[in-house]
Order: structure tokens, then C-alpha cells, then sequence
């Protein structure tokens, strides 16, 4: 009984975490990339515009929901709901800590624990794209049906180096478990390298790593890889005539899909939830340390905010007591095993989620024909190639 | 609890099977088509080849059926026009319908062997018993398709190149 409460009570947590860091890598992709280009990014809404994606979510839900005329009804409502149902699930499969006892039922923070863990996640993937072909394809629009065949196209072509960059990896770790994975990732080589496939020693994954990230962007549909919903050319390319929630879905999606590949990159290559360094030179100290400092400095800049933003001086203090109140809560023993490792794979994730946004901030898009030519001429045979010599540095080691 | 999830989606495959063939556009059907791959996984799933399920998954529904759909898509193929409704015709063919039906379902009881032997997750073609089962006792039929749809590419790019 207490097994099925628990798993009920994770589904929800984990759902609404999700959801919100969805809305909140809006945020924080518009923050870094008007700070990439010296502009304040959303300001208005709540302090340094906290609430904007609140406001943006009210703004959505009340905006009317068009069909269009010409549109096939059921195809484009069915679209939206595609696209984010199978964004979300995948989820479902990443483990995030490793397990620890709670009520007397042994758990971890991540819901499932699959033996064919990156099969389904491959799987969801692949049928990720049905979502934005029908979608453009239903809108009945032909910058949305240009959208979605590119899109369709895109994620084919670039599937390939996806799944034979996640391929070497398993060599190594001999395991489609994505627990297991994490698992035969722990410890370090001479005290201080750690085991992470990205740097395993028979065969290092360095190349996959990298293959894995670009298809990576190619298969979320974002810069420089975003050619269907290029503005340039096609307006807004699949979701062009998608108005109010239905939109929103699709938005969500993509979030949702960015999130889960980066934790998917993190427990192949990254090493999920162990540490970069061991914990014998103090990498425990690490959120302890980060969040004190983040604190200390926001207090500071309340003591100087400038005339011009009266509120910072009453919001830097309370957001800089409210992370030096949250900093020890990582040294207590009994919640130490849960949150440190929680801690790295959200950093290591993280990580990951901001060069997904520096990108953006810093790439011009590709044309159509440079993108095609560059897998199949280049990722596809480069995958080839270090699959092929991971699978032979393997066996010739034993 | 197995015999449920069973019935239910056997009836989803038998269900989209059939709009597959009553659909008059492309599309509706290449979708209809989709639901029979996901649920045919979900039975594969309840026998217990999970590998299988995943596989049925990303190559057929994930791949496959993205190209038949692109295509459609690319063609912009609309409705196919219903042929006009004769009585005559009808009352011909659905006796023969159903007398097909019938052979096909002597035909089946009589030749294939019983189920007795088919249980909810009796098998366990994980991937590793799956990969052993290729390299040692199928190695020859792996390579000789490894072979054929290597032809079947090579074709397919002669083929290609004179449009070029």
C-alpha cells in the first residue's frame, strides 16, 4: 500500500516539477539571452520578472482558441496533445538519485526503473515527431506544411547519429538500464578522474559526446537547427495557425523535450548523480558553498542597488536570507545521500540546458540543404566510425 | 489483469485495422496504421519481448511510418473517391466475403498448431538473449538480410542517381 501512495505522491511531484521548470527555462532562455545581447530581458513582472511565466500562462489560457476553416479538425487538435503527451512521458525513465529508504519502501527520486530504459526513451523520441508533422500538415497552411516536412525530414535524418552515439556508450557500460548505467559510472581513476563514460578508459566517448549533443539540438528543433519554424522563411513554420493552449502545448513540449535530453546526455556521458570530483577532497561542500556565496552576493548588492530599481532592495534581501537559510539543509546526514547527488545531476543537467540556450544566443540558423548534407555526409559516417572503434577497442581489451 | 490489458488492445489493433482500410484519406490511414504498430508492441510487451516492443516502436512507428507520412505529405495526396454504391455488386461480393472468411478460419484452425503454449510473459527475449540468439544460431539468415537490404540500398541510390 505504501508502495502505490508513493509512487501516486512521485507522479505528482515529479509532473509538477516538471511543468514548472518548463515554464521557467522560458525565463531563464529569455534572461540569458538578453544578457547575451546587453538588453534586461522581462523586467516588469515580479522582480526581474520571477512571475513572467505566470503572466505568460494566464495570457495563454484566456487567449481564444482558433480552428481554422480549412484546417482537419481532429488532426490539428490531436497534434498539440501528441507533442506534449509523449514530451512528458518520457521523463518517466530518467533516475535522478540513487535509491535510499523512505516509510520502509526502498525508492529514488525518478519514477520508473525500465531494463530497456533507452529503448523507450529512443522509442518516445521517434514518435515525438507525429505531433509536429500532423500538426503542420492539419493547420492547412502551406508555411505549416513546409514547417512540419522539414521537421519530419530533420528528425529522421538525424535519429541515426543519435541512437549510434548512444550506442558506443552502452558498449562500454554493457547495461540498457538507466540506473545501471549511473551505476557502473561511479568511482575514479588515479583518486581524482572520474568514471564517467565520457571519459571511460578503454574506449573515452569524448566524440560521442559531442555527436549525441548535436543531433541533440537538431532533434529538439533548436537553433542553429531550427528549420521549421524558421521565422525568416516560413512565419512561424508548424504552429503557425496554432492560437491559445494549443500552442502553449507545443511551447511546452519542446521544453520538455530540451529538459529530458539533456538528463538523458547526463546519464550516458555525464555520469548522472556521482560527483566531478570525490568526496575525500570535498565535493560534498560543493551546494553548501554556492548557495552561501549566491546568497551573500545578493545581499550585497541589495546593501548598493541603484536608484533606479527601488524594489531590488527589499527582493535581493529576502531571495539572499532565503538561500543562506536553504545552504546547510545540504550538510544534514540524514538528508545527505538524497541531496547531493540530486544537487549534481541537477547541475550536470543544468549545465546542459544553459549551453542548449547559449547556443541559440550565438549560432546563425543553418540552411536546409547545408543541415541535410551535414548528416548524412558527416555526423552519419563519423558515428559510424566511432561505434566501430569503440566495439573494437572493447573486445580487443577483454 | 494480462487477459484485460490483452483484450483491450487487441481490439484497439483489430479496431484501427479496419479504419486503416474504411479511411478515404492517405493520412488517416498511415495514422490508423500507427495505432496497429503501438498496440501490436503493447501485445509484444504482455509475451515479454520487451526488446521487440521497444524495436516494433522505433523502427516501424518511428521511422518507417514517418517516411510513408512524409511522403503523403510531400505528394499532398487528398481523399480518394468513394466508388459508386451498386447493389448488384454488393449482393456478389459479400457472400464471397464471408465464404473467405470462413476458408481462412478452417484454414487456421485446422494447420496452426494450439496456443496452450503461448503464455502472458512466458518468454524473455530481452535484448541479451535476442543478440545471442543472431550471432550464434541465426548467424547465416542475419548476414544474408544484412546482405539483401544492403542490395535493396544500393538499388535504391542507382536508381536515384539518374533523377539527379
Amino acid at each position: 500500500m505504501n508502495f502505490y501512495l508513493l509512487t501516486l505522491l512521485k507522479m505528482a511531484l515529479t509532473a509538477f516539477v516538471l511543468l514548472t521548470c518548463c515554464a521557467y527555462a522560458v525565463w531563464v532562455e529569455r534572461k540569458v539571452l538578453a544578457h547575451i545581447q546587453l538588453r534586461p530581458g522581462p523586467y516588469r513582472v515580479g522582480p526581474h520578472g520571477l512571475l513572467q511565466p505566470l503572466a505568460d500562462l494566464i495570457k495563454l489560457l484566456t487567449k481564444e482558441g482558433i480552428v481554422p476553416s480549412y484546417a482537419n479538425p481532429f488532426f490539428y487538435l490531436l497534434a498539440p496533445w501528441l507533442a506534449v503527451t509523449l514530451a512528458l512521458s518520457a521523463i518517466v525513465v530518467i533516475p535522478f538519485t540513487p535509491e535510499f529508504e523512505l516509510f520502509g519502501v526502498r525508492t529514488a527520486i525518478g519514477l520508473t526503473d525500465l531494463n530497456i530504459g533507452i529503448l523507450f526513451l529512443l522509442a518516445l523520441s521517434s514518435l515525438g515527431v507525429y505531433g509536429i508533422a500532423i500538426g503542420g500538415w492539419a493547420s492547412n497552411n502551406k508555411y505549416s506544411l513546409m514547417g512540419s516536412l522539414r521537421s519530419s525530414a530533420q528528425m529522421v535524418s538525424y535519429e541515426l547519429p543519435l541512437a549510434m552515439a548512444i550506442a558506443s556508450p552502452l558498449l562500454l557500460v554493457n547495461t540498457l538500464n538507466l540506473r545501471q548505467i549511473v551505476e557502473q559510472q561511479g568511482g575514479f581513476y588515479f583518486g581524482f578522474l572520474p568514471k564517467w563514460t565520457i571519459f571511460a578508459m578503454p574506449a573515452p566517448q569524448i566524440l560521442a559526446f559531442l555527436i549525441f549533443l548535436i543531433a541533440a539540438f537538431a532533434e529538439t528543433n533548436r537553433v542553429p537547427f531550427d528549420l521549421p519554424e524558421a521565422e525568416s522563411e516560413l512565419v512561424a513554420g508548424f504552429h503557425t495557425e496554432y492560437s491559445s493552449m494549443m500552442f502553449a502545448s507545443f511551447f511546452m513540449a519542446e521544453y520538455a523535450n530540451i529538459i529530458t535530453i539533456c538528463c538523458v546526455a547526463t546519464v550516458l556521458f555525464l555520469g548522472g548523480w556521482h560527483p566531478l570530483w570525490p568526496a575525500q577532497y570535498g565535493s560534498d561542500f560543493v551546494p553548501t558553498v554556492l548557495l552561501a556565496a549566491a546568497g551573500l552576493i545578493l545581499l550585497y548588492h541589495a546593501a548598493q542597488a541603484a536608484r533606479g530599481r527601488r524594489w531590488d532592495r527589499f527582493t535581493f534581501p529576502v531571495f539572499g536570507v532565503l538561500l543562506l537559510a536553504l545552504s546547510p539543509v545540504f550538510l544534514v546526514p540524514m538528508l545527505k545521500p538524497v541531496l547531493i547527488p540530486f544537487f549534481w545531476f541537477v547541475a550536470k543537467a543544468g549545465f546542459l540546458v544553459f549551453v542548449f540556450i547559449w547556443i541559440r544566443g550565438t549560432l546563425p540558423r543553418f540552411r536546409y540543404d547545408q543541415l541535410m548534407r551535414f548528416a548524412w555526409t558527416f555526423m552519419f559516417p563519423l558515428a559510424l566510425a566511432n561505434l566501430l572503434a569503440t566495439g573494437l577497442i572493447v573486445a580487443l581489451a577483454g | 489483469m494480462d487477459v484485460v490489458l490483452f483484450l483491450v488492445f487487441a481490439a484497439i489493433a483489430v479496431g484501427c485495422a479496419l479504419n486503416l482500410v474504411l479511411q478515404t484519406h492517405p493520412i488517416s490511414s498511415a495514422l490508423s496504421l500507427i495505432g496497429v504498430m503501438g498496440s501490436l508492441a503493447v501485445l509484444y510487451l504482455l509475451l515479454g519481448g520487451e526488446f521487440l516492443a521497444a524495436v516494433q516502436l522505433i523502427v516501424y512507428a518511428g521511422a518507417i511510418m514517418v517516411l510513408f507520412v512524409f511522403v503523403i505529405m510531400l505528394l499532398n495526396a487528398g481523399s480518394e473517391k468513394r466508388p459508386s454504391k451498386k447493389v448488384l455488386r454488393t449482393a456478389v461480393a459479400l457472400p464471397l466475403l464471408f465464404t473467405l472468411a470462413g476458408v481462412a478460419a478452417y484454414i487456421m484452425a485446422t494447420q496452426v498448431p494450439r496456443t496452450e503454449a503461448v503464455r502472458f510473459g512466458g518468454f524473455t527475449a530481452g535484448p541479451y538473449e535476442v543478440g545471442r540468439a543472431l550471432f550464434t544460431t541465426w548467424l547465416l539468415p542475419f548476414e544474408v538480410t544484412s546482405i539483401l537490404i544492403l542490395i535493396a540500398i544500393l538499388g535504391a541510390v542507382v536508381l536515384a542517381r539518374k533523377e539527379i
